[in-house]
């Protein structure tokens, strides 16, 4: 009896105690601290992809391929916004949050779907920006945090929604905005800057969690002085993308965040000689102080918009007889990188093509460096034909891994190529800038083929691919989730379903239509010993563009309606 | 007058309007204070030069020699409509892909836009393009509530 009381006294002192799931409403809160997001409760879900690690992994079971076919809609919530809902739910100890388009955040009590606040943030009039959308918030402390499109770092009282501060990141009339959630570790807050296509030069920057003070701030295209500098001719340094468009995974251990960058500015090598560091890479920055500690690039002297902004997954696996701290990545240039972490560097171990792609003649065994078809390199006047396409076998919509399995689940896309020809524009600062305009980017699709969206299973150890899912119908738009109950959850596809496969054989088991289409990755959660699923459905941004494109193509239809709901599932006793 | 790059503050002219487009994006000049309305881009517009005759005649009443003028913000999110789909002749919306057929008052022939381009009047005033009248619909584009 006494260590029970002694335990839950040294439970309360930490945070740790459960709150009831009205918690919020009550005035309660728990706090998120620095362990709990290290070791996240099963019961929640703390960040984006569930760990630091960037898994999309959620060891609750309770849902399984034996009772998966009872999952049924406990509430749903409309958001009442429209256009693409990228983010997650967010799950702390029965409080809910999701952010919408347009830099709304709400919170809901999430097991009875009753609404508790709202903040909407007031864009300026003369804002715009290509992508409107928001991958997710952060939680820290009793904050909620959110990078807002008009490029803020807003803090907010998670009780209340009622702003606690704000700090200007950039200027967003120079193209700046703001499309990630923040990733906060040891007192840091960080984001990064979306905008390569109003070419714009790229950075991760953190603030105190608590002050909102700048703390540090890292460009992703080294300036004069800086090592990889000399991989820019002239000035095209100064707007040379490599936006940061999602967010960072994390290793505690190493003290090492990793994030993706995007593609060069403009979008024509030919405009910008040489390698273009650290464009299209993985970078390694360090939590405490941003001091890069390591890269890997993807594609020199990027020309095919294959942006490479999804970070990596943080994966230790076997080869060759040994444990490998690693990185995992299934980049958009269609091959899945397996890479190697330390605190001083990022090295290559292996590169599978996992859609068809007709750009790499071969890759380095021992750098990962690429060697390119000539011909398959748009230029400056100079058309090429490429596969695929520039939204590339997976764009920003995140796989996810199962420990428990060794298995890596990606949202793939195949069978589709682009073609493009550069042309030198004037630059203006705030406007389109890649050398293109959107009308004249071609689209293909293989009118032969069998299907075009995938979800794919392979086994990180060998890497060898399990099984492999395939829409005829559809692209594959959606983030994963996997679960320790052995399924894999994801929607994606234009018919609005909502599905579970088992993630041993990729058998279908069940699916749901919902509102719109999904393009949120899912997330798991448990309240008073109950497992849910949710997920926010609202189609929009470029699975849009990309689906009235092959309606022309195919003729699949073009309306996918949009506007956002919130869907909470668990399975009816 | 352009509105940015090397003739930036220049008055556009007829004859920098190539026939059948693309637009010309630029800010109006107030004539009598010669102040440049750049203040917000909100006021940009969009000059397109066609033949009168390939003109709806309702937009053929408010163009001046063929040239018609619309608000350069699209009514979807407020983006600029800085592209042009060369093909169907075409305003193109950089950020969602809506176009709109300058030769009939701007209206939406594809994508997420809900409402045309507002148009502007504007005559010819001893060879300079000159607003004749007011926008004949909101500009701007649409927020969520």
């Amino acid at each position: 009896m006494k260590t029970t009381r002694t335990l839950l006294a040294l439970a309360a002192v930490l945070g740790l105690v459960m709150l009831p799931a009205t918690a919020l409403a009550q005035g309660g809160y728990s706090p998120v601290t620095d362990q709990r997001l290290v070791k996240p409760e099963p019961e929640n879900w703390l960040q984006i992809r569930g760990n630091y690690q960037g898994w999309g992994y959620s060891p609750l079971g309770q849902v399984t391929p034996a009772n998966v076919k009872k999952l049924t809609p406990v509430w749903a919530f409309s958001t009442g916004v429209d256009s693409g809902h990228e983010a997650p739910p967010i799950v702390n100890n029965g409080v809910m949050f999701v952010v919408t388009p347009y830099s709304q955040v709400i919170a809901l009590d999430a097991k009875s779907g009753k609404f508790l606040w709202r903040y909407k943030r007031e864009l300026p009039e003369d804002f715009k920006a290509l992508h409107n959308t928001s991958r997710g918030i952060a939680l820290y402390g009793d904050k909620v945090y959110l990078a807002s499109l008009d490029c803020f770092l807003v803090a907010l009282d998670a009780k209340t929604g009622k702003v606690a501060w704000q700090k200007k990141v950039e200027d967003y009339h120079t193209g700046y905005y703001m499309t990630l959630a923040p990733l906060v570790a040891k007192g840091k807050v960080m984001v990064g800057v979306s905008g390569g296509e109003f070419g714009v030069r790229g950075f991760v920057q953190a603030f105190d969690a608590q002050s909102g003070e700048p703390a540090w701030k890292t460009y992703t295209v080294p300036g004069p002085g800086e090592p990889g500098h000399d991989t820019w001719s002239g000035d095209t340094w100064k707007r040379g993308g490599a936006s940061v468009w999602l967010t960072g995974t994390y290793d505690p251990d190493l003290g090492l965040t990793y994030w993706g960058t995007g593609n060069a500015s403009p979008w024509f090598g030919d405009q910008r000689a040489g390698d273009n560091l650290y464009t299209a890479s993985t970078v390694a920055l360090d939590a405490a102080t941003g001091a890069l500690k390591g890269h890997f690039q993807y594609q020199w002297n990027e020309s095919w918009d294959w942006d490479e902004p999804d970070a990596p997954l943080v994966v230790d696996y076997q080869k060759d007889g040994r444990t490998i701290k690693g990185l995992v990545h299934p980049a958009r240039n269609g091959y899945l990188y397996l890479l190697e972490r330390s605190r001083e560097r990022i090295g290559f171990v292996s590169a599978t093509p996992y859609v068809k792609q007709n750009v790499f003649r071969s890759v380095d065994s021992k750098t990962g460096r690429p060697d390119y078809h000539a011909e398959r390199i748009p230029k400056t006047g100079k058309r090429a034909d490429f596969c695929p396409s520039l939204w590339g076998g997976k764009d920003w919509p995140s796989a996810a891994y199962n420990p428990k399995m060794g298995r890596l689940f990606i949202p793939a896309n195949d069978n589709h190529c682009g073609f493009m020809e550069g042309k030198v524009q004037q630059y203006v600062a705030g406007q389109w800038w890649t050398g293109v305009d959107i009308p004249d980017i071609g689209f293909a699709v293989d009118k032969s083929a069998k299907y075009f969206g995938q979800i794919q299973a392979w086994d990180i150890n060998g890497v060898k691919r399990a099984w492999s899912h395939q829409f005829p119908d559809s692209m594959s738009w959606g983030g994963v989730l996997t679960t320790g109950g052995g399924l894999v959850f994801t929607g994606g596809t234009n018919d609005r379903y909502f599905r579970a496969f088992d993630a041993s054989t990729g058998k279908v088991l069940w699916q749901f239509r919902t509102n719109s289409g999904i393009i949120a990755p899912p997330a798991s959660f448990s309240v008073d010993g109950t497992q849910y699923i949710s997920v926010v459905s609202g189609w929009g941004v470029d699975p849009a563009f990309q689906q009235g494109l092959i309606s022309n193509l195919l003729g699949w239809e073009k309306d996918v309606p949009q506007g956002g709901v919130v869907w909470v599932f668990a399975v009816s006793q | 007058m352009f509105p940015f790059g090397d003739r930036e503050g220049q008055l556009i002219t007829l004859e920098d309007l190539p026939l059948g487009g693309p637009q010309q994006l630029a800010y109006p000049m107030d004539p009598r204070t010669k102040t440049v309305r750049n203040g917000s881009t909100l006021n940009l517009i969009s000059l397109i030069r066609f033949d009168p005759a390939q003109l709806t005649e309702e937009t053929r009443e408010l163009a001046a020699r063929g040239v018609v003028a619309y608000s350069a913000i699209c009514t979807h999110q407020g983006c600029p409509v800085s592209m042009w789909e060369a093909h169907a002749k075409n305003l193109f919306c950089a950020c969602h892909a809506t176009q709109f057929d300058p030769r009939d008052r701007a209206r939406v022939v594809d994508g997420p836009a809900p409402r045309r381009l507002p148009m502007l009047p504007i005559k010819l005033v001893d060879g300079v393009l000159t607003v004749a009248g007011g926008f004949t619909g909101r500009v701007g584009g649409e927020r969520p509530s």
